[in-house]
């Protein structure tokens, strides 16, 4: 069976120990985390996780159900199920040389990136912007170093009224 | 959250003013607890002194931890209440490791109370301390780790009802000595009811489900329905028989469900899977309609997964919806208690029996009775040597089948499995799914306490008994007259045999070369040792050992060295291709 992309949203108990559950659940049952995400919302109580797998068909609704088991996790969807929004975040910190200067902002500018820090050796750029875009960002910085790089991994909602709020 | 009910007009109640050790010890009597098993240490001291003044609660000391979670494992399987574990933080907690994995693998409701270093020293690698909720997280269904005097009550209301609903399991709550302090005293009111908003585990199915189901049972020509430990944790069996007999359909148990059908009916074709009867799994691999209920299609009943019941729809009735098309994907699934789901179903199925085909039963009936003529557990009896199905096969007489019967794991526990007929459940308690020798004697004495006036055996082998021999001296120390019948082969049997079969011979460490005297060993823990090593001895000495009912019994019976549990379907393989002795081969079966 063919592995796809899930995005996959958590609300889980604002609890010690919630997060090893979670990871622990892929780690001991063989499933991948792509990159996960977890923070608080407007209800104290309660956190929300966004991680991405890469699953086939039959692995993602055993993970559904595993996961749904878990004591600590108040609601889950998988987003790439239905109509949902993506986003992620990026800072890049780049070595650039005088000459290298216009064609960082020309980049920046055409991605709707932001330079955020500037030093006489380094740009510091913020992207937002979902997956694919901020790949294509990253690709066309061509010959341009690297300093540093960090990503929030992908957050997701769904579209319209839905809300993963809603209690199971 | 504290919630406090005042009822306008009245004067506000008056708590009652405890610590937080007296506060557990308040809990659990709330909760009916009348055994602890547990271990005292630094840690869980304080709780021990509290202990220490109340006569509701027994506590029961083991000698070992591992000891004091099988014991309290055998206790919740024979009679259905949460056995309850006290230890200390360190070793005493990671002791538990192995007793806690073994009852989650087997969805058995326990608590485990585990003392933790004082709160300010967490953290700091203090002595005996160690990370009890992250080493217990894999092995249990949840786990809490209490801060604050104020939250243990709720604490312990949740753990119950975690362990207790759903498809059961072990709760783990650890808590730090400086909230067990007997100086500082709060609060104390046990919370009526508590609201878990992320744990609701009971599904009902709707009617047009059930009766979808009712109809596909009943388009069966050549059903079967394969039931596991789900009935007798969901307490079904008596439902199950109904329907049974409504349908008139053959029926087999798994390793953890036998008792849930009365193993003398006509009806029940033995235990399937690797060491099943040839009638089961041969009707679970020609069937039409399989009916699975409670039972997780563990690997070791379904052989190879890609020829599991090939032309079956699948019907799967399970509490746990992650139980559903895990391993075999189902056609059909009910997802809720056993007990409350089987109920709809006899409710249900009345105005659909009429369809099932009369010729086609017939038919497929004598087709099963066809297989049941391999007679597939007998075996060769000898008149110098004991056979260990004998041994099972004399003590079932016995004790007429009315006995406790708990196992350590391996050839012993299958022979148990296959010759011991249980008409009732809870009476057979083994580690089916993680396999855990040392099992048997700790659970036997959960069992004992549970039920002193039945008989309690526990069935094992001289490997097996040795990794928690030391609970001798528990039963010495309480009087549990339990009967341990070590079926003494010299040799780790199941793994001789797979060395037999798969690694030609080549007997690499499976032989026990420096075994104790067994009867000494017995006595010196103050019991009594016997050693059967004649055929002709096996009945008579059985039946003295039964009935020293006061005293614990240790029979060491010298059995045949290299004897083999048969049927067996290789790993890998498919129902029909079971070996029923050491000559057969596939091809004569299939």
């Amino acid at each position: 069976m063919k592995e796809r992309r899930h995005i996959i949203s958590l609300l889980v108990e604002n609890e010690f120990g919630s997060l090893s559950r979670i990871a622990g659940l892929f780690s001991a049952r063989g499933y991948n985390i792509h990159c996960l995400n977890v923070a608080p919302t407007n209800d104290e109580s309660i956190s929300r996780m966004t991680l991405v797998t890469l699953c086939d068909d039959l692995k993602i609704s055993q993970l559904m159900k595993q996961l749904n088991k878990l004591v600590d996790v108040v609601n889950v969807k998988d987003l790439t199920e239905e109509t949902h929004i993506e986003r992620e975040m990026l800072l890049l910190k780049l070595k650039c040389n005088k000459k290298q200067r216009d064609e960082i902002k020309r980049l920046t500018d055409i991605f709707r990136a932001r330079i955020i820090d500037v030093t006489d050796t380094t740009y510091t750029i913020e992207l937002t912007g979902a997956t694919e875009k901020i790949l294509a960002f990253i690709n066309s910085m061509g010959k341009i170093k690297i300093i540093e790089m960090v990503r929030s991994g992908a957050l997701g909602i769904s579209r319209g009224i839905d809300s993963l709020e809603n209690i199971k | 959250m504290k919630k406090m009910y005042h009822v306008q007009g009245r004067k506000p109640r008056e708590y009652m003013k405890l610590s937080g050790s007296e506060i557990i010890i308040e809990c659990l009597k709330k909760e009916g607890v009348d055994f602890i098993f547990g271990y005292p240490g630094g840690a869980v001291l304080h709780i021990y002194d509290a202990l220490f003044n109340t006569d509701k609660i027994k506590h029961i000391l083991v000698r070992h931890e591992q000891g004091a979670t099988h014991a309290a494992d055998g206790y919740a399987r024979a009679c259905g209440k949460p056995g309850v574990v006290l230890v200390t933080s360190g070793p005493g907690i990671t002791n538990c490791v192995t007793g806690l994995a073994t009852a989650h693998m087997d969805s058995v409701p326990m608590i485990i109370i585990s003392g933790q270093v004082s709160r300010q020293y967490v953290g700091s690698d203090a002595f005996q301390e160690a990370d009890a909720t992250g080493i217990t997280r894999p092995v249990t269904k949840h786990n809490f780790l209490i801060d604050s005097r104020e939250s243990i009550a709720e604490v312990f209301k949740k753990a119950f009802k975690i362990a207790t609903t759903g498809r059961p399991g072990p709760v783990l709550i650890d808590i730090p000595k400086d909230l067990t302090d007997p100086n500082v005293k709060i609060n104390f009111e046990y919370p009526k009811k508590v609201n878990i908003r992320s744990y609701k585990p009971a599904i009902s199915e709707s009617e047009a489900k059930i009766q979808q189901a009712a109809k596909l049972i009943c388009s069966a020509k050549k059903p079967m329905i394969y039931t596991g430990g789900g009935i007798i944790l969901g307490n079904a069996h008596k439902e199950l028989n109904t329907l049974v007999k409504k349908l008139n359909f053959p029926i087999t148990n798994t390793l953890m469900g036998l008792g849930g059908y009365p193993a003398t009916d006509k009806q029940f074709l033995g235990m399937l899977g690797m060491h099943g009867t040839y009638e089961a799994n041969m009707a679970m691999h020609d069937c039409d309609v399989l009916l699975a209920i409670g039972a997780r299609f563990d690997d070791r009943v379904t052989g190879d997964t890609s020829k599991f019941c090939p032309s079956a729809k699948i019907i799967h009735i399970d509490v746990d919806p992650s139980s559903i098309s895990k391993i075999i994907e189902v056609d059909l699934s009910l997802i809720g208690e056993t007990s409350k789901i089987l109920k709809a179903l006899n409710k249900s199925i009345s105005p659909f029996l009429k369809h099932i085909n009369k010729t086609s039963l017939k038919k497929w009936w004598a087709q099963i009775d066809k297989w049941k003529l391999k007679k597939c557990l007998s075996y060769k009896k000898s008149k110098n040597i004991i056979k260990p199905q004998s041994v099972i096969e004399t003590l079932y007489e016995i004790t007429k089948g009315q006995a406790y019967v708990t196992s350590d794991v391996g050839q012993h526990q299958m022979w148990a499995a296959q010759y011991y007929k249980f008409d009732k459940p809870n009476r057979w308690i083994n580690s089916g799914g993680l396999g855990t020798m040392g099992f048997g004697l700790p659970a036997a004495m959960g069992v004992k306490l549970a039920y002193p006036k039945s008989d309690v055996i526990c069935v094992t082998g001289e490997a097996s008994i040795l990794m928690c021999i030391q609970e001798l001296a528990t039963c010495l120390q309480y009087r549990l007259p339990i009967k341990v019948i070590n079926l003494n082969n010299r040799y780790m049997g199941m793994v001789r045999q797979w060395q037999e079969f798969f690694y030609e011979g080549r007997y690499a460490m499976s032989y026990m070369e420096a075994l104790p005297d067994f009867t000494q060993l017995a006595n010196s823990f103050g019991h009594i040792g016997i050693q059967i090593d004649k055929p002709s001895d096996l009945e008579p000495k059985l039946k003295e050992a039964m009935k020293m009912k006061d005293r614990l019994v240790f029979v060491d019976v010298i059995t045949d060295q290299e004897e083999n549990v048969y049927p067996m379907i290789k790993s890998g393989q498919a129902h029909n291709e079971m070996h029923l002795s050491p000559t057969s081969k596939d091809t004569e079966l299939a």
